[in-house]
């Protein structure tokens, strides 16, 4: 399945490239996740709980951050093994483009399920791809700017803990 | 009045008595002493490279006993596909071993490449977890069309252009086929997919494997439709076990609808496994693993073209056909699309010039073979569904083009152009008798009705033809079979009057226990009850080639009834002894060997006694004991034939069919119990709905099975069905074997789809929407809305 979307971030285009080569942002923001080792030149090892339907499983595999355009592009990709659960690999082509003071964040996600992810759980992989794209990113622009304060409707579930006061505001206060 | 026992009887089943009480044995009821369990590791990927397995961590398991890999079985032979197919060019066909396991490269989703064997299911399973591969993921080969046209990507690394065979039938037509195309006067070109199936049965696919060290004996348990086939495959192709060391027993099956036919490298494994640890190795698969490794069933894409003159005569017929086989070739793959399908292009008409082309091809999907039907379903189709787009673009009834271009009653024996000859039928008399049961006036009052709600109703007709009986040994040998389709059945008459009947047909859904037993019962005048039927071992049942192609009744039962006269034969010898008379004078009748003209009789029960108790018997010519065997190689196919119509509302604004009444007039030769046809025809045509409407086995263009559970695989429910009227009243006798009889246990399947396909298209037309002329199965809500919409 192939997805698209785009997403305002407010911060300057250097600041959030620099938080999406973080293996702590990328850990608190993709998931599931329960672990991120690794540096973006060599790739990071992750571990990742997920249910796709009937299907939970703990993957554990690599993710690779290629085509690197310094500042502008990028493109993070995935592959996980699940064990009996089977496969899911994806990845998302990410543009970052100045916009006002902020920047303009696009994404572009296709994923592919394997083994018994795909047997019993292809009818619910486009669903889940999106919503972990959208988790993916909802949670790194929270990251970067801190829970969005008062507005009365946050969307979606706010990451816990330490994440609440942004990761720009811990770096630059 | 209708009899209440014997012959014509609709007696009642005695195997349901243990079904329904959950007395029924299968092989996952079976447990012994010391058993351990055994579970694969499958491919999650549908191509792909072994560079590597490492076992280690699985080995270290608690409770683990032993891992294989492929590796523990390139010593063994490969299953072997059961027919040998001549491609056109004349070259053999492409046959890459089987292996029992995969090695060197897995290729498709499910194909398994390593097992573990532990003291519990659970731990094989945790074990089976911990096994770590190293596979290199290959770009899946999925789509038969790019499969055929991409030289670099292959399934067998050896094969080119991954196309096992290219058939053509009959070759030798092919000119005089093409040239009548040229100046026909009119063409109807169809191009239409025939959708892939999973098989579905209850009980899915189980093995236990015991070995006897002291003596050197192997023993399976398995689901099998014919334990003698599974015992030949097994010991002389893949293990090289003398086949008087390897007894195969299938107790009660849970339904097999052609997936159980063919050997699995699950029972080599779990053979191969009891002997390595000296233990009974058992396994019992899960309905995922019966998704992605039972073989599917049809998956063809054809283009079929019928040439008329404008009276809608039929000149000839020509088709050519993409018949998918899956990553392996399964044992009746190869003469599943060929000789069951091929055969059968000229249906029940006179066409004169029919010229068939067959490429099969590997993919990495699971592999492909006969489903109930077994490429006559496909001929079937594409058949009937050419003919009424012909119908309809030449502006002739349906109902009377078919009826233009039967072969008629005088016509018997007829050759047809693609190689068989029919013994005898009566097309007109099954198509009459279907039109007697629509009532097509009626018809159009309940087309009105739905028109007024805002529904589209159409009928559909399907005049289908089957070669059954399978087969003639001579004949199939020619064509390519690697085995003889004979069968066998022994009856042993005990000392005290009952009787055991040994038979090689394996019954898992079919009633043999039951009609089998009503025969035997009719031919020796002794109640069914003193009447056992004995078959699924083959250590107690002479041999057998087991139940498939609609076989068991016209093959083996006309075996069992051969054997039944034989025991007549020499019962004679012995009363005539008995009754000093001379065995000229002996007649058989109602039960008694009576000497002609007197009272002079004895009973059955007393001559039996007599075979055992020879006192005063003739012991100088004849010896004691009363027990025969007989061996019945049929001399022709069968040709069960019959009509079929279905009438089905379409809702415009959603798409959904719905199937209002289905009508069937089958000529299915004599019949033994009507209650176990009828229900034979039932389930049949119910699995003919479900393909038409519902079932389709798809993989993504990674070769994943996007339906690998009832979430996504939609099988018919009986809100899906309507209360079907059947009749089989028409019978023309078979004319070569003793019974009369035809075989009806595909017949359902075979004529069902085209018939809602042609009643779907049928309401649309009626409807307006005359741009719809082909949707293909199947025909979900979306694609009947789509098309309507399109």
């Amino acid at each position: 399945m192939q997805l698209s979307d785009q997403r305002q971030i407010k911060a300057a285009p250097a600041v959030v490239w620099a938080a999406i080569l973080d293996p702590e942002v990328l850990k608190a923001c993709v998931p599931g996740c329960e672990s991120m080792t690794g540096s973006p030149a060599d790739g990071f090892e992750a571990v990742v709980v997920q249910k796709v339907g009937p299907v939970k499983a703990r993957f554990t595999g690599l993710v690779h951050l290629s085509d690197i355009v310094e500042g502008k592009s990028l493109t993070i990709s995935g592959e996980g093994k699940g064990g009996p659960a089977g496969f899911a690999k994806g990845g998302a082509k990410v543009t970052f483009t100045p916009e006002g003071d902020g920047t303009l964040l696009a994404y572009e996600v296709e994923a592919n399920v394997g083994g018994k992810l795909a047997q019993l759980g292809s009818r619910l992989i486009d669903g889940f791809a999106k919503k972990m794209a959208d988790d993916f990113f909802e949670r790194f622009q929270q990251t970067i700017e801190g829970p969005a304060e008062p507005e009365p409707e946050p969307e979606g579930d706010a990451p816990e803990g330490e994440a609440k006061k942004g990761w720009l505001k811990r770096i630059i206060g | 009045m209708p009899k209440d026992g014997g012959i014509g009887a609709s007696t009642k089943r005695r195997e349901d008595v243990r079904f329904l009480t959950g007395a029924g044995r299968y092989t996952a009821d079976i447990d012994l002493r010391g058993q351990a369990y055994v579970q694969f590791l499958r491919s999650d990927v549908a191509h792909g490279r072994i560079n590597k397995i490492d076992t280690s961590a699985a080995e270290a398991m608690p409770g683990v006993l032993a891992v294989f890999t492929g590796e523990d079985f390139t010593g063994m032979g490969g299953n072997p596909a059961g027919w040998l197919i001549q491609s056109r060019n004349g070259e053999t066909m492409k046959e890459p071993k089987r292996p029992v396991l995969a090695h060197g490269k897995v290729r498709h989703v499910g194909d398994a490449y390593a097992a573990v064997v532990a003291e519990t299911p659970e731990q094989a399973r945790d074990a089976v977890e911990a096994i770590i591969s190293d596979i290199t993921e290959l770009p899946a080969i999925v789509d038969m069309a790019q499969a055929v046209a991409d030289k670099t990507n292959r399934v067998h690394d050896e094969i080119a252009d991954n196309v096992v065979f290219d058939w053509g039938w009959i070759e030798d037509n092919r000119a005089a086929v093409d040239a009548a195309f040229k100046t026909a006067p009119h063409v109807t070109t169809l191009e239409l997919t025939n959708n892939r199936l999973s098989p579905n049965a209850m009980e899915p696919r189980a093995s236990i494997g015991d070995y006897d060290a002291g003596t050197g004996d192997y023993k399976l348990y398995t689901t099998s439709q014919n334990p003698h086939l599974h015992r030949l495959l097994i010991a002389a192709f893949v293990m090289g076990i003398p086949e008087n060391k390897l007894t195969v027993i299938a107790p009660d099956v849970g339904g097999g609808f052609g997936s159980k036919i063919y050997h699995y490298g699950e029972e080599a494994v779990v053979l191969a496994a009891a002997k390595k640890l000296n233990r009974p190795v058992k396994w019992v698969a899960t309905r995922s693993e019966a998704f992605v490794s039972d073989a599917h069933g049809r998956d063809h894409v054809t283009k079929i073209q019928l040439a008329t003159d404008m009276q809608g005569n039929m000149l000839a017929l020509r088709t050519e056909t993409l018949a998918n086989v899956g990553a392996y070739l399964s044992n009746f793959s190869t003469a599943t699309p060929t000789f069951l399908h091929g055969t059968l292009m000229a249906g029940p008409y006179k066409t004169p010039l029919v010229y068939v082309n067959v490429k099969a091809v590997f993919t990495n999907t699971a592999p492909v073979d006969a489903y109930r039907g077994a490429g006559r379903p496909e001929a079937t189709y594409s058949i009937e569904r050419v003919v009424d787009k012909a119908a309809r673009e030449l502006g002739i009834d349906p109902f009377e083009m078919r009826r233009r271009n039967f072969i008629k009653p005088d016509q018997y024996p007829y050759t047809t152009p693609v190689g068989l000859v029919y013994d005898t039928g009566n097309y007109d008399a099954t198509l009459n008798k279907l039109v007697e049961m629509v009532d097509m006036k009626a018809f159009e009052t309940r087309r009105a009705a739905s028109a007024k709600a805002g529904k589209l109703r159409g009928i559909g007709l399907s005049t289908w033809i089957e070669a059954c009986g399978i087969a003639p040994s001579n004949l199939v040998g020619v064509l390519g079979s690697r085995v003889g389709l004979f069968d066998a059945a022994t009856v042993r008459v005990n000392a005290t009057g009952n009787i055991s009947v040994m038979v090689g047909a394996h019954s898992h859904g079919q009633s043999h226990e039951t009609v089998f037993a009503q025969i035997v019962s009719d031919k020796l005048g002794i109640p069914a009850s003193s009447i056992d039927i004995v078959h699924g071992d083959t250590s107690k049942i002479p041999f057998g080639m087991g139940s498939y192609g609609s076989r068991s009744l016209a093959v083996c039962g006309t075996a069992m009834v051969k054997a039944v006269d034989k025991i007549i034969a020499k019962g004679k010898k012995i009363a005539a002894h008995m009754l000093e008379a001379s065995e000229g004078d002996i007649v058989f009748e109602d039960g008694s060997f009576k000497v002609t003209g007197t009272d002079k009789a004895k009973t059955f029960g007393e001559i039996a006694f007599s075979a055992y108790v020879p006192h005063n018997y003739p012991l100088e010519t004849l010896e004691p004991g009363l027990e025969e065997t007989a061996f019945y190689d049929p001399s022709n196919f069968t040709y069960p034939a019959g009509a079929y119509a279905c009438e089905a509302e379409v809702d415009p604004e959603t798409g959904k069919v719905t199937i209002c009444n289905f009508w069937a007039a089958d000529d299915f030769g004599n019949i033994m119990n009507p209650m176990v046809v009828e229900g034979q025809v039932h389930g049949g045509v119910a699995q003919g709905i479900g393909q038409a409407l519902l079932e389709h086995a798809v993989y993504d263009a990674n070769g994943q099975l996007q339906t690998g559970s009832y979430m996504d695989y939609a099988m018919p429910r009986a809100d899906d069905v309507p209360f079907y009227e059947s009749d089989f009243s028409c019978i023309t006798p078979c004319t070569h074997n003793p019974l009369g009889v035809k075989g009806c246990g595909e017949a359902g399947a075979i004529g069902s789809p085209p018939a809602v396909v042609n009643a779907v298209i049928d309401a649309l037309q009626r409807g307006g929407h005359k741009n719809v002329i082909h949707i293909d199965m199947p025909l979900s809500p979306s694609r009947v809305w789509a098309a309507i919409n399109a």
